[in-house]
């Protein structure tokens, strides 16, 4: 199997690596930088627990060779608090305070997915949160608070920028 | 024989002479989901990834009067879903494009890439083929065109040769007086690939079919036209017994497996009636 040398940018840091061609990019993620926050579920492209924010918008780490992530803007969940206070996002707060998790390993993939939607389309009917998640698989069924949770973010953060 | 790596081309002619060098141990990727899919499955990796993510001018939908419209080989199915002209001007392609995959899954797939698959449940080919599409490919001698309905060989199996490129879908403007959907049927509401998929084009006169076009999905080796089914249609008015005839027909043109999604037996009945349910409504006047 022959590695390539390659740099990934995950959360704003140059990765310098040197990977399998067909590694895919949570292995990488996860392996080699150690960022375990983005978890792996089905690892099949059917569960959305490894979503990843590629250039701000989400992409399924498990679906893509880490060596097509070069070159681009990789955010994952351990990227998306205050880099330097560690203040939580508001999408993150929000899921804390409103228990948008149970076990957790869908946690990182639904606040990505949903953190995308909201930059995309700050005011999001309940419907539109349902259908941007829809291929976020919750096994808890947690889906009512998470759906609630996503739409008090996207309110907190409108309320925060309007001030 | 040591692996050779992978490479993302600046154009489409770097990318055909890769291609060419390396011969079948090449393998182009452009979303990625069904390669890497495959390869999870036990399927040898290429020795070769090329991914065309890099090349400008794959990713486009341009739309004239005259010639219709040109989808660009490497435009996600996140961008055909969300395309206004595409939903106002072609619905069948975005509301067939909707039916694929997840949310995220439709922002790496590509249109190219659900046909260059050649899965025989692809949800793009069956609506391509009723609107009459043509592919543009890029190989190293030149360019060629092909309509959708010829591309398919076998699962995973396609008429590209081994140095070429699928650089473009063109699709025609819909005949005046026409219709077209495509139903798709799946275990449940979620993503999921087709158990069965139907597409239907009807041109009609006043009450009668002046022209149809009838193109399955997951119910043999390739999507598949049914053509007989087609001929029982033309220049007739649809009634109950007409529309079974032609349901009949194309299970007939059909032949169906058992697989992990259903049993061969549940693909029959649902051939009949999702062929039914879809002459049913290309044919009836919207009130």
């Amino acid at each position: 199997m022959s590695k390539q040398e390659i740099v990934l940018n995950v959360n704003g840091i140059d990765y310098e690596l040197k990977v399998n061609v067909t590694a895919t990019l949570v292995d990488v993620l996860r392996e080699e930088i150690g960022l375990t926050g983005t978890k792996v579920m089905c690892n099949e492209g059917a569960c959305g627990t490894c979503t990843v924010l590629i250039n701000g918008t989400p992409a399924l780490s498990c679906m893509m060779l880490a060596v097509d992530g070069e070159g681009k803007e990789i955010q994952t969940i351990e990227g998306l608090a205050d880099q330097e206070t560690g203040e939580l996002h508001p999408i993150q707060k929000t899921f804390v305070e409103r228990s948008g998790m149970q076990c957790g390993v869908c946690t990182p993939g639904m606040i990505l997915t949903a953190k995308a939607l909201i930059d995309e389309n700050p005011e999001p009917s309940e419907g539109e949160v349902r259908e941007a998640l829809s291929g976020n698989l919750c096994r808890c069924g947690n889906y009512q608070r998470i759906t609630e949770c996503v739409l008090t973010s996207a309110e907190n953060l409108k309320n925060r920028s309007t001030k | 024989m040591a692996q050779l790596g992978h490479f993302a081309p600046q154009s489409l002619k770097e990318a055909v002479s890769l291609l060419r060098e390396h011969g079948g141990k090449a393998e182009v990727i452009a979303g990625g989901t069904d390669l890497l899919m495959r390869m999870k499955k036990g399927e040898t990796p290429p020795d070769l990834f090329i991914n065309i993510g890099e090349i400008k001018g794959l990713d486009y939908i341009q739309y004239d009067d005259k010639d219709g419209l040109r989808i660009g080989a490497r435009t996600s199915i996140f961008s055909i879903v969300n395309s206004s002209l595409i939903k106002e001007k072609f619905g069948v392609i975005a509301h067939a494009a909707a039916t694929l995959g997840t949310p995220t899954i439709r922002r790496q797939a590509t249109i190219g890439g659900n046909l260059c698959n050649a899965a025989p449940s692809a949800d793009m080919a069956p609506p391509l083929i009723v609107l009459g599409a043509q592919l543009k490919i890029k190989g190293s001698n030149g360019q060629k065109g092909m309509p959708v309905e010829d591309f398919f060989t076998g699962p995973g199996q396609t008429r590209l040769n081994r140095n070429e490129i699928l650089t473009e879908i063109q699709i025609p403007n819909p005949m005046p007086n026409s219709n077209a959907v495509y139903l798709k049927q799946t275990r449940s509401r979620g993503a999921d690939l087709a158990i069965v998929g139907v597409a239907t084009m009807a041109v009609m006169d006043g009450e009668v079919i002046k022209d149809v076009k009838i193109s399955l999905g997951a119910v043999a080796p390739t999507p598949i036209r049914a053509r007989k089914a087609e001929e029982i249609l033309k220049g007739k008015r649809p009634d109950d017994n007409l529309l079974d005839a032609c349901g009949e027909s194309a299970l007939l043109e059909s032949s169906p497996i058992d697989d992990v999604r259903s049993s061969a037996a549940y693909r029959k009945k649902l051939i009949k009636i999702l062929v039914k349910r879809a002459i049913k409504k290309v044919t009836e006047s919207e009130e």
